[in-house]
């Protein structure tokens, strides 16, 4: 197994810039852009990050990947709705690197997996930042990121191994699993009941979503279709790693305050503020494919999954509306 | 013979406009809006759109002017049933009183300050334009029937519907009014929410699979909620919203007009209703039950901030 040298980032946001700029402390680190002046900022002033980290790292970045050379790592950390054009992007490029892709919700290592023969790595990330600028990002949550071979072609043991150590010495949290797919599965059950919940009532993580004394309380909402999600991976004969409710309860009641007021906004919420696609077809669409599968019911998800699809076609509709 | 509109929004004031086109009928106008009021009082009552009336019936904010009256008509929205027909229950000491409003509970909440009850559904919709003045848009029939707990005699019911249909509201007197109710709850019930959430109108969520999908979802559970009853439908609901699609397809469902302007919704009365029918009868209603909580939720943002 070759030793990582270098490394390529596709999807320069908050979580691949934390990634880019902690790891170019130890190898050379890249990224893959699509703006020339994020390509010219990047490399004259490389990338800082300041927060839980405080860190002034050289960058090499191009618009063209044949401008990377070679690398032994790519990180695909774009949403989930950019992933299929970043792996075009790559497509013919990078042949002997390891691919691994950090996104939420399920099915993005299919995607990638289409364009090109590397070995797939699946990775969660818990951590997360702000990014203040195209050279400046904000460490903000320093919690691990999660990472174990691809269930279809997946790297091997050993080079996720590698990967989880690179990241730890770069001064991010990682760990390695043989099989991650219980805690891609209870962060998948997780996220697609609350992001779909939050982004059809525009409610952030509130205390409501924990609530379940009537029948019309939103936690009662919250824990039934959890409770179709976990079936789901029950079927699937996953394990989960953690449990969802268990995690929904924890948010919303230590938050920093424990005031409301600072609740989490959804990042499927904040997409249906900005009017922008939303990754419910990985998140919520995902798990109604899988039960669809196997052929359980899954009708909460179904709702929720056409009812934040109509949202976004409404978009379109005031589009169409201003048009004519 | 007197009447008095309880609620004399766009759903009242196409009720008391009619029927003050009687010279043999005194109808009274009961609302809140004192504007509307005040307007009804100096220039009459207007409809325009599917009708054409202009009419003067007599209108007031204070349950302590009217008369006492041989029929009522309830028609303000679900949420203000109680406070309603509380404040002017002295109207109908010995009277049977009726109800022209959206979704389920309201005859119970009605039973309990007047002596008989009619269950009435009204297919008619229209929208306030100005004080004095409303435009309906669109016609259809008014079905009436005894609320059997605490029911209204036939021979009321037949008078009431008698009066209406020759006013130009055209109103069946029934046995059982049930199946016309449960009709357009389910009907209301899986479209009104899905605007509301989706900001589509009826035609486009329709042409959406996915949003189709869920309407068809939540009127398969009203549907057999309304079996257990013992309710014999109308007609078939899922059929109904194919063809609203085809009639009203750029439609707003009326809570996706309410939450455009961050009103309370009806759906208590509507998913809620079918939700706790569902409860009473052992059927399970998962999909009405979770668009209740997100309607819920939505409400509730509009407290917040953010």
């Amino acid at each position: 197994m070759k030793p990582i040298k270098s490394v390529c980032v596709v999807g320069a946001g908050a979580i691949g810039s934390l990634f880019a700029g902690h790891l170019g402390s130890q190898v050379s680190a890249r990224v893959l852009v699509r703006r020339q002046e994020h390509e010219d900022r990047l490399n004259r002033e490389g990338l800082k990050v300041s927060g839980k980290s405080d860190l002034q790292t050289p960058i090499q970045a191009s618009m063209d990947p044949e401008q990377l050379g070679d690398v032994e790592l790519i990180i695909i950390a774009t949403k989930a709705t950019a992933v299929e054009v970043a792996a075009q992007r790559l497509s013919g490029y990078f042949p002997d690197a390891t691919v691994m892709t950090v996104q939420n919700g399920l099915g993005c290592e299919d995607v990638v997996a289409q364009y090109g023969d590397w070995p797939i790595i699946s990775a969660i990330t818990f951590m997360s930042g702000v990014r203040h600028s195209d050279v400046h990002v904000e460490y903000e949550l320093d919690t691990e990121t999660w990472l174990g071979p691809w269930a279809g072609r997946g790297a091997s043991k050993e080079m996720t191994q590698q990967v989880a150590e690179l990241i730890k010495r770069s001064g991010l949290k990682a760990k390695a699993f043989d099989d991650v797919r219980p805690a891609q599965w209870s962060k998948l059950v997780f996220n697609s009941v609350v992001n779909s919940i939050g982004a059809a009532t525009n409610l952030p993580h509130i205390k409501d979503f924990a609530k379940r004394e009537k029948a019309a309380d939103l936690g009662q909402l919250v824990f039934d279709m959890m409770d179709e999600g976990k079936r789901v991976a029950a079927a699937q004969g996953i394990e989960l790693y953690e449990d969802p409710w268990e995690m929904n309860v924890k948010a919303v009641s230590h938050g920093q305050t424990g005031d409301d007021d600072y609740a989490h906004v959804f990042s499927m919420l904040d997409d249906v503020r900005s009017k922008r696609l939303t990754e419910v077809d990985w998140l919520t669409g995902a798990i109604v494919r899988e039960a669809n599968k196997l052929g359980i019911p899954a009708p909460i998800h179904e709702a929720l999954y056409g009812l934040i699809k109509g949202i976004e076609h409404s978009w379109q509709q005031e589009d169409e509306g201003r048009r004519t | 013979m007197k009447v008095c509109v309880v609620g004399c929004g766009a759903i009242g004031s196409l009720f008391a406009a009619h029927l003050a086109k009687l010279e043999d009928v005194e109808v009274w106008a009961f609302d809140v809006d004192q504007d509307h009021i005040d307007a009804i009082n100096a220039n009459g009552l207007r409809l325009s759109g599917e009708s054409d009336v202009h009419s003067y019936p007599k209108a007031t904010s204070n349950p302590s002017d009217i008369p006492a009256c041989e029929f009522g008509i309830v028609a303000t929205k679900s949420l203000h049933t109680r406070a309603a027909i509380e404040s002017t229950a002295s109207v109908f000491k010995d009277a049977a009183v009726c109800t022209v409003q959206n979704g389920v509970g309201n005859e119970e909440i009605i039973a309990e300050y007047v002596p008989r009850v009619i269950r009435g559904t009204t297919f008619p919709a229209g929208h306030v334009v100005e004080p004095g003045h409303v435009e309906q848009d669109t016609g259809g029939k008014t079905w009436l029937g005894p609320f059997e707990p605490k029911p209204a005699t036939m021979a009321e019911i037949e008078l009431l519907a008698e009066r209406l249909t020759e006013s130009g509201i055209e109103t069946l007197a029934m046995e059982d009014s049930r199946g016309a109710q449960w009709t357009k709850l389910i009907f209301n019930a899986a479209t009104n929410p899905i605007g509301a959430l989706t900001g589509l109108p009826h035609g486009v969520a329709c042409d959406q699979p996915a949003v189709r999908k869920v309407i068809s979802g939540l009127v398969a559970e009203g549907v057999a909620v309304a079996d257990a009853m013992g309710i014999t439908l109308d007609s078939d609901p899922d059929k109904l919203v194919d063809h609203a699609r085809e009639v009203a397809y750029h439609h707003k469902a009326s809570m996706l007009q309410d939450a455009l302007a961050r009103r309370p919704t009806e759906v208590a009365a509507l998913n809620g209703g079918i939700v706790k029918f569902g409860e009473q009868t052992g059927v399970p209603t998962p999909l009405n039950q979770a668009i209740w909580a997100l309607i819920e939720g939505l409400e509730h943002s509009w407290t917040r901030d953010d």
